[in-house]
């Protein structure tokens, strides 16, 4: 099989990591070969974070770049439009349509551009939009927003839901496991 | 069983199968998770150290003992401890003892960029240099092996793609190793005499590790399918992009051993391939060697010398059509990390910049104290150098300068080296006055334990260096603690510690919001009635408050009910719940 590569995108905090982990586990569990590519240090301080997850045959580089990703599930509406160059001809875009300000934002020095998801959408972009933060709350926790985009990422994969549910188990800390399942199931059937 | 596992904690685990059993080391991203990792093996030792040179003399204790022992740093930290290791070069080893260095290529959490592969070279040590985590693991293990050998400490080098980047691994099983410690003058103790006889067996230890390099499994010729004209030299992460773009298209040959390079494999390499291109991030290292061998190579006029590479980088070199991509037109603004909402560190810059004091800074979460719309910040270079450059500053400036110029440094960092610079000006008296900002931990590198917090790496109770009587102690008479949560509190005393004549401490002391021990409170709102959209409060740059229809707005999710910004609204416009 080609490599395909899944990038996930948002601001520093929001879990991206346990994200990464879960399609980790569960694409070596499938019998992959999978690389992930991680951010650690200075940009975990509320900057713009990035994640690669290829996987496939053989993978050999660890990092997606332009015109490459099959998809980018992004936990921020506009840190999908930042990273769209990375995005393939056909791919699609998973985003949640929380906005956070960031600081130019906040201090008045530049506006945050709401209707960047209508752009895309108008160049023939594949854009499924979610609000992840109210599900995530529905299932218990703001925190699960991460959980919420994986399971809508599942939905346009083959992977059985029990393998992801299995994935979540192996995971989450046993006390978060029932409601970060409700927070995939919300994802994949809203 | 098959584990996905980043490049650091493959490392751990090479360390550990290998049966190191002590390790010290100062935190630095990209190498914190290797010493993180490890100290959760039950059965071994392992510590955090106060800077990167205790960490390197503490390995090299170990080893001296008879037990194979580590440490592991940053690229920068290798500056720190370059002193150990140039005359380890000379002493070698008793048990096995390897240093794994991290560098920064790009710049995702440094200050530079510099290439640690001329540390190997400069003080003859040997470095390898893994491109995935199952190479990590191996090298590790392989290492010992060639440290003990030699008779020399090893580096392991990592650069920030493979530290952090996750790829498959299998495990192996723990071997112990203990040698015999028997004493040994003309080895271990560098006095001229002895290190002038010692010198020859280096520069002749070099020559044999030369000849190892030339059949090591380390290094190996991937036979190319015969499409392409030309062969590639290359190692690390590069290796990876390479193969990404020709797959087996290309003769390669892959150096996992970086210090020495071998002659007679390089040299045989470009007899069979005819043009031969380097591949390699940053310096020119493997290029110079081969130019040095007589073998003519393409390498830094078409691959910079800064940042990353990526397989489009090599795509791009080699005039490889690129790939089609969807653009904008909307810019999207710049989202540069910030101190997250509550941070302690903020109370004081806003004072500091408030009363517009010239600020020498150091290296920490308080580093991003210079972005807008703080921007308190007028110099940071490396750690400890706010301390030291404060005296200097004030020494050229005297009075013109003393009594509007402070520095600040975190508890991590005056640990690592500031102290020293605060021995200098209590000892050469300038009229200094210096900040520290202890919020408990050593925030950027993700939190870790130091001298000061009163616990050790495994996070059991530990020493505990009492700031106030260090600073007594090395002769600063006035020594005052603040709560940065306080402002007017913070205000008055700095004014009045810039304002006496000699040299003294404020110690900001209130701990990382992100310490578990530390409970948020309920988030603040805004009430809209009170607010009168001045913006004041958009001064203080804290993440959770925004300014929406003339408004300002807390977002909840963020905010941890540090009160601070209620005191700087006019209106009483910040509430609490309930009021
Ligand atoms: C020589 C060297 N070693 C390590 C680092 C990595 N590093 C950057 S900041 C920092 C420590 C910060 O801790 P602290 O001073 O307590 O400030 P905080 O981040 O908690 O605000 C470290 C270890 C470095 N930049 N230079
Ligand atoms: S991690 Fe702690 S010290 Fe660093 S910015 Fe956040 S609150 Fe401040
Ligand atoms: S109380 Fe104010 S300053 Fe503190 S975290 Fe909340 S919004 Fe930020």
């Amino acid at each position: 099989m080609a490599t395909k590569n899944i990038m996930i995108v948002g601001v520093g905090g929001q879990g991206s990591l346990l994200a990464s982990k879960l399609l980790g586990r569960l694409l070596v569990d499938e019998g992959f070969d999978v690389k992930v590519s991680e951010v650690h240090g200075m940009s975990q301080r509320g900057g713009s974070v990035v994640t690669y997850v290829r996987f496939g045959d053989k993978v050999y580089s660890p990092v997606i770049e332009e015109g490459e990703a099959d998809f980018i599930v992004s936990f921020e509406k506009i840190e999908a439009a930042r990273y769209i160059t990375d995005l393939r001809k056909d791919g699609t875009v998973i985003v949640n349509t929380q906005q956070i300000d960031p600081m130019p934002v906040i201090i008045g020095n530049q506006t945050y551009p709401s209707e960047v998801l209508e752009e895309m959408k108008a160049k023939g972009v594949h854009v499924d939009d979610i609000d992840a933060l109210s599900l995530a709350s529905e299932a218990g926790s703001a925190k699960a927003c991460n959980i919420v985009l994986m399971g809508r990422l599942a939905k346009y994969f083959d992977i059985p839901y029990e393998k992801w549910e299995a994935a979540i188990e192996k995971c989450v800390k046993p006390n978060f496991v029932e409601i970060n399942k409700k927070a995939f199931a919300l994802g994949y059937h809203h | 069983m098959k584990e996905l596992l980043i490049g650091n904690a493959a490392l751990a685990r090479g360390i550990y199968e290998a049966g190191c059993s002590v390790i010290s080391s100062y935190p630095g991203t990209p190498s914190t998770e290797i010493t993180e990792e490890f100290a959760k093996y039950a059965d071994v030792y392992c510590e955090w150290a106060p800077n990167e040179k205790v960490a390197m003399e503490t390995a090299f204790g170990a080893s001296l003992r008879g037990k194979r022992s580590a440490c592991c740093m940053k690229h920068v930290g290798l500056n720190v401890a370059a002193d150990p290791l140039f005359t380890m070069s000379y002493t070698g080893v008793n048990a096995g003892m390897i240093i794994c260095v991290a560098d920064d290529p790009g710049m995702h959490s440094s200050q530079n960029e510099q290439d640690s592969r001329h540390y190997a070279v400069a003080a003859k040590v040997p470095m390898l240099e893994p491109s995935d985590s199952q190479e990590a693991l191996d090298f590790a293990k392989i290492a010992y092996e060639i440290s003990e050998q030699f008779d020399t400490p090893v580096f392991i080098k990592m650069c920030t793609r493979v530290a952090h980047s996750q790829s498959i691994v299998e495990k192996g099983e723990r071997t112990e190793v203990t040698k015999e410690y028997v004493k040994n003058p003309k080895k271990y103790i560098m006095a001229p005499a002895n290190a002038i006889a010692r010198h020859p067996f280096v520069e002749e230890r070099t020559a044999r590790l030369t000849e190892y390099a030339e059949t090591s499994p380390l290094n190996r010729v991937e036979q190319g399918t015969g499409e392409c004209d030309f062969g590639i030299i290359t190692s690390s992460t590069s290796y990876e992009y390479v193969k990404e773009v020709f797959g087996n298209s290309v003769s390669v040959l892959k150096l996992g051993m970086i210090n020495p390079l071998p002659v007679k494999l390089i040299q045989d390499f470009a007899a069979r391939v005819g043009k031969v291109y380097v591949i390699e991030e940053l310096d020119p290292v493997i290029e110079t060697h081969c130019k040095t061998i007589g073998v003519n190579v393409i390498g830094k006029e078409k691959f910079s010398m800064l940042g990353e590479f990526s397989q489009k980088t090599i795509a791009k070199a080699f005039g490889l059509p690129e790939k089609e991509t969807v653009c904008l037109d909307t810019a999207v603004p710049v989202r540069p990390p910030m101190m997250c909402a509550g941070c302690p560190h903020r109370g004081m810059y806003y004072v500091l910049a408030k009363n517009k004091i010239t600020v020498l800074g150091d290296i920490g979460c308080y580093t991003l104290g210079s972005m807008p719309p703080l921007n308190a910040l007028d110099m940071t270079l490396c750690m400890g150098a706010s301390v030291s450059g404060l005296h200097g500053y004030n020494k050229a400036g005297g009075a013109e300068t003393e009594n509007k110029t402070v520095c600040v440094i975190g508890d991590s960092t005056f640990m690592h080296s500031g102290v020293t610079g605060l021995i200098n000006i209590a000892y050469n008296q300038s009229n200094s006055t210096v900040i520290v900002l202890d919020n408990s931990i050593t925030g950027m590198t993700g939190h870790q334990q130091n001298p000061t917090t009163g616990y050790n790496i495994k996070g059991d109770p530990a020493g505990k260096v009492d700031l106030e009587s260090l600073c007594h102690s090395v002769g600063i008479r006035s020594v005052r603690v603040v709560d940065p949560y306080n402002l007017e509190e913070c205000e008055r005393v700095v004014k009045e510690e810039l304002a006496k004549d000699e040299p003294s401490v404020i110690i900001s002391r209130r701990p990382c919001v992100l310490l578990k021990y530390v409970k948020p409170k309920k988030p603040l709102h805004v009430n809209p009635d009170k607010c009168r959209g001045c913006k004041k409060c958009m001064k203080f740059g804290c993440p959770a408050i925004s300014f929406r229809d003339k408004h300002a707005v807390v977002d909840a999710t963020l905010c941890i009910g540090c009160g601070v910004c209620a005191g700087l609204c006019p209106f009483g416009a910040f509430e609490s719940e309930g009021e």
